[in-house]
């Protein structure tokens, strides 16, 4: 658990992060959104003390994150950050095993450890360990940033837009990869993005930053059906809304019974997906199948179109 | 890797070159036409050899002791304690590079007196400036993730210095090196004329008795030298940068 | 209030200079060995506290985080102090009519004006001045200097002395230095631009001429003007009219050609990284629109190349400036020959007289040529608009 308590940090005249409080639970993804300059990347970065606040407490499972010299109470944390930030002096094996060796972890341990992690990313670890950086695609880097930020088995992974350097098809890859391994490890992940597609998509919960004020920390159903200002609703982006909240949940949640023709969409698709589909393909229904194949039921446009409304406050 | 035709040439020059310092009367014939008046083809106030190891050894003293202090400093300057000298550290390699060396090897005398000392100063100077304004760029020009990464893996100050920065730094730094060994390789020259043993002896009596032989035999040695050392520091340069993967191989 | 980490610096150089170190030296001729005089021995019975008293007010005023106007006015005044008071020190402590004695600066009064030119150039720095306002106060410096010298309040130090003996010779000497060095540079870009030109359009031709004038830069100067003895020695001998027209094989002749040797990488090589930086889309911008080649040379890339072709010929001038001193060994006169002499004759003062106009002129140079590279470069402009 990660806990926020009145963090506040300027620079001269000028307040950066105002007063900010927020819990985080563990095991669980929180994204922080924002435009530049919205305090959201320094709020993160007093997490891991890479910035120290003004005032206020941040608490790690209960403990001050100031009883620690900072580097300790870094090597503690995952960070990763856009365009990566590997060394390019040190091989792939070298950089993910960087904090396992500030650590002192014994040799066969480290690369152990390497070894699953570049394994777990889909890396072969005898062609990728040895290569350089700058020998990798911009996906595969960002893969390694990740895999650095993971070796050490850290609670607490912080995120600076990660996928904000990768094309559209790699970045979404990235996510789902993101989210199966946090998933597999529990690890309790704070992500900064500007994107709010990327918020509603990866976060348990999101919390909109502006100006240095933390506007609204909410699910992101909450955050789609009650933005808590016109700012926040603007970011959301209201020609979009109900695409959003239908992104939400899967099209098993929607499943009507009966039938109907032709393809089948699987129940773990979106509701998006599921809608995209029905408008494309000029169905009124199109039956789902479950992870085994057989059909379920069936989701029509009508009860789509309902679940994307508003839902009552 | 394959001989090519550069590389031979170089070992062919530097064979020619290690043949003339031990056997210089070999090359009499070569230098006579140069000669007036039956003067002497071949340097005969000492020897070539025992001036070359001279004029290295005054070069090698006082390049290390410049590197040293270089790096020192400009490591100084780019921590928070010496942050507030980093602007006027600057500003003071802009004037100092406007310092000739004559000026500077002429100043030193009424300090030091003649002789080697002199040229030690005045060549530990004149190499300082090169190596502290690239260690200077090598260390405040790091990929700003790759230095915001050092700190968020948790390295301490320290840390950070000797895995990251120097050996990010190292190929920058190491041309700042290369600079001042060559700026000081002709720079050492000079100190023949404030009673230092280099091959400026050669130089300056080829001047003084008018024999163009000296002037050329002292010239050319410096020269292949300064190439030689420039061209070796250069292959490794590059053998690390390519190493590092700082620099994309092409 | 707290300290400034430079000020402390300054302060312990200062309080070093005015309790250990010598003020200035006293000589009975101008060869014996000097006694050391300190700074309260060295000046009139006012002018001693008087100084001391500036000098602890400028210090303290560096110790402490104060405004950088402050401290550039604090070090100003201890600097034009220091100009005023040696002069009066040369006078306080030459007996009356003794025309042998040598009175100059010793290692404290260099000690001071070296602390208070850095605190000068921190202040200076911290300001950020810009391109004109730094002419300015060079043209200031240069007119206080002027100034002092005009009036005769330095008359007595032993360096003027020197020059009073030569008068003539240092006029002409600085006539060649500066012949030398301009005609060298002027002769380079004319030559080295086009060259560039030429080097940025043939790839194959790049190569080969930049590591020429890059073997030329290895060669010793020394052995580069005596080498050229030679062939221009030739030249003069065999060539009807090169004689008349000035060439010979000592003098300023192989200098002027070694001079512009060297100064032809700078020139050749920054006119090639200038064009290669010039933005492929300005470029095909300039074809697009219908350029002829010509039209694109001097209407785009010239233009924005400029201010790094600007970078090269800086780098000349001041490097032209400090080779055109070994000129001396060869008969091509410039202030090299009062370094020489002096140092041939272990008269430091004499070394002294050749060494400081150099320095000053380079560091003139220097400051003008960056000042105009900063006016020329498009990012300066587009502030300033």
């Amino acid at each position: 658990m990660i806990e926020i308590e009145n963090i506040t940090k300027r620079y001269g005249a000028a307040t950066v992060v105002n007063d900010v409080s927020l819990v985080v639970e563990p095991r669980t993804v929180t994204v922080i959104v924002g435009t530049s300059g919205s305090g959201k990347t320094t709020l993160m970065r007093m997490i891991n003390r890479l910035v120290e606040p003004t005032s206020g407490i941040i608490k790690l499972d209960g403990e001050d994150n100031r009883s620690l010299p900072g580097h300790e109470l870094r090597r503690r944390i995952g960070y990763a950050i856009q365009g990566h930030g590997l060394f390019p002096h040190r091989t792939v094996a070298q950089n993910i095993a960087i904090v396992p060796v500030l650590l002192g972890w014994d040799k066969a341990k480290i690369d152990k450890r390497v070894e699953e992690l570049l394994s777990l990313f889909q890396l072969d670890p005898t062609i990728f360990g040895p290569r350089y950086p700058h020998e990798l695609s911009g996906g595969q880097q960002q893969r390694i940033g990740v895999a650095r930020a993971l070796a050490a088995e850290p609670n607490v992974l912080l995120m600076d837009e990660p996928f904000g350097a990768l094309d559209p098809v790699i970045r979404s890859k990235a996510q789902e990869d993101l989210l199966s391994i946090q998933k597999r490890f529990g690890t309790t992940i704070i992500l900064v993005t500007h994107d709010m597609e990327e918020a509603i998509h990866l976060g348990h919960k999101i919390a909109v930053m502006d100006g240095g004020n933390l506007l609204q920390y909410a699910t992101p159903a909450e955050i789609l059906a009650n933005p808590a200002t016109d700012f926040v609703a603007t970011l959301v982006g209201t020609g979009d809304r109900p695409f959003r909240f239908l992104s939400l949940n899967s099209t098993g949640d929607a499943v009507e019974p009966g039938n109907a023709e032709g393809e089948a969409i699987p129940a773990s698709a979106s509701q998006r997906d599921a809608l995209a589909e029905l408008l494309w393909s000029g169905r009124p229904a199109l039956p789902v199948i479950n992870e085994a194949g057989k059909a379920i039921g069936r989701v029509t446009v009508e009860g789509l179109v309902k679940r994307a409304s508003r839902p009552a406050a | 890797m394959k001989l090519r035709f550069p590389t031979i040439l170089r070992l062919l020059v530097f064979a020619l070159l290690i043949v003339f310092l031990i056997r210089p009367e070999w090359f009499a014939s070569v230098f006579r036409p140069l000669t007036e008046n039956n003067a002497p083809a071949i340097y005969n106030q000492g020897s070539l050899l025992t001036l070359t190891l001279l004029h290295l050894r005054t070069v090698a003293i006082a390049t290390a002791g410049a590197t040293v202090v270089a790096i020192a400093l400009a490591i100084l300057v780019t921590r928070p304690i010496g942050a507030e000298f980093l602007p006027l550290s600057r500003s003071l390699v802009n004037i100092g590079q406007t310092f000739p060396p004559v000026a500077v090897l002429a100043l030193a005398v009424p300090a030091v007196g003649f002789g080697e000392k002199p040229t030690l100063i005045a060549l530990f100077l004149y190499g300082l400036l090169p190596i502290f304004e690239n260690s200077l760029t090598g260390l405040t020009t790091l990929p700003p993730t790759v230095t915001d990464a050092a700190r968020g893996v948790g390295m301490t100050g320290w840390q950070r210095l000797i895995k990251v920065e120097l050996p990010l730094a190292m190929p920058i730094i190491l041309a700042g090196i290369r600079l001042s060994v060559v700026i000081n390789l002709a720079t050492a020259t000079i100190g023949s004329t404030v009673a230092a043993k280099t091959l400026g002896e050669v130089i300056i009596a080829g001047l003084q008795s008018n024999n163009l032989a000296f002037v050329l035999q002292g010239g050319l040695i410096v020269g292949i030298l300064a190439v030689m050392i420039y061209d070796g520091m250069s292959a490794i340069e590059k053998f690390i940068a390519k190493r590092t993967g700082l620099v994309q191989q092409t | 209030m707290r300290l400034d980490k430079l000020g402390v610096v300054i302060a312990v150089i200062t309080g070093y200079a005015v309790t250990v170190a010598p003020f200035a030296t006293f000589r009975a001729n101008r060869i014996v060995a000097g006694e050391p005089q300190t700074l309260l021995n060295s000046l009139p019975a006012w002018a001693g506290p008087t100084l001391l008293a500036i000098i602890g007010i400028a210090v303290l005023i560096g110790l402490f985080r104060t405004p950088a106007t402050f401290r550039l006015a604090a070090s100003f005044a201890a600097l034009i102090a220091l100009f005023l008071l040696i002069g009066l020190a040369a006078e306080h402590l030459t007996p009356a009519n003794n025309t042998y004695a040598r009175v100059s600066p010793a290692s404290g009064f260099w000690l001071l004006l070296f602390a208070f030119a850095l605190l000068a150039a921190d202040a200076l720095t911290r300001l950020q001045p810009t391109p004109l306002m730094r002419i300015i106060v060079l043209v200031l410096a240069g007119a206080f200097i002027g100034g002092v010298l005009a009036s005769g309040s330095w008359d007595k130090l032993s360096i003027l002395k020197e020059y009073g003996a030569r008068a003539d010779s240092f006029w002409t000497e600085a006539g060649k230095h500066i012949t030398l060095t301009i005609g060298s540079l002027v002769a380079a870009v004319l030559v080295g631009i086009p060259l560039g030109v030429l080097c940025h359009r043939v790839q194959k031709l790049r190569a080969i001429v930049l590591n020429v004038l890059n073997i030329v830069q290895t060669i010793p100067s020394i052995a580069l003007f005596g080498i050229l003895i030679a062939p221009l020695g030739w030249i003069a001998a065999h060539v009807p009219g090169a004689a008349e027209i000035g060439i010979k094989g000592i003098g300023m002749a192989p200098a002027f050609v070694a001079l512009f040797l060297y100064s032809l990488l700078p020139v050749v090589a920054n006119t090639v990284v200038g064009l290669a930086g010039v933005p492929s889309g300005a470029n095909d911008a300039a074809r697009g629109v219908g350029m002829t080649e010509r039209q694109r040379l001097f209407k785009v890339e010239f233009p924005l190349a400029f201010p790094v072709i600007l970078t090269g010929v800086r780098i000349v001038l001041v490097q032209n400036i400090g080779l055109a001193t070994i000129a001396a060994l060869i008969g091509g006169g410039g202030f090299g020959v009062f370094v020489f002499q002096g140092i041939g004759q272990t008269a430091m003062d004499l070394v002294l007289l050749g060494a400081v106009p150099t320095v000053l002129l380079a560091f003139a140079a220097a400051t003008i040529l960056d000042a105009a590279v900063e006016l020329s470069s498009p990012s300066h402009s587009r502030t300033s608009a």
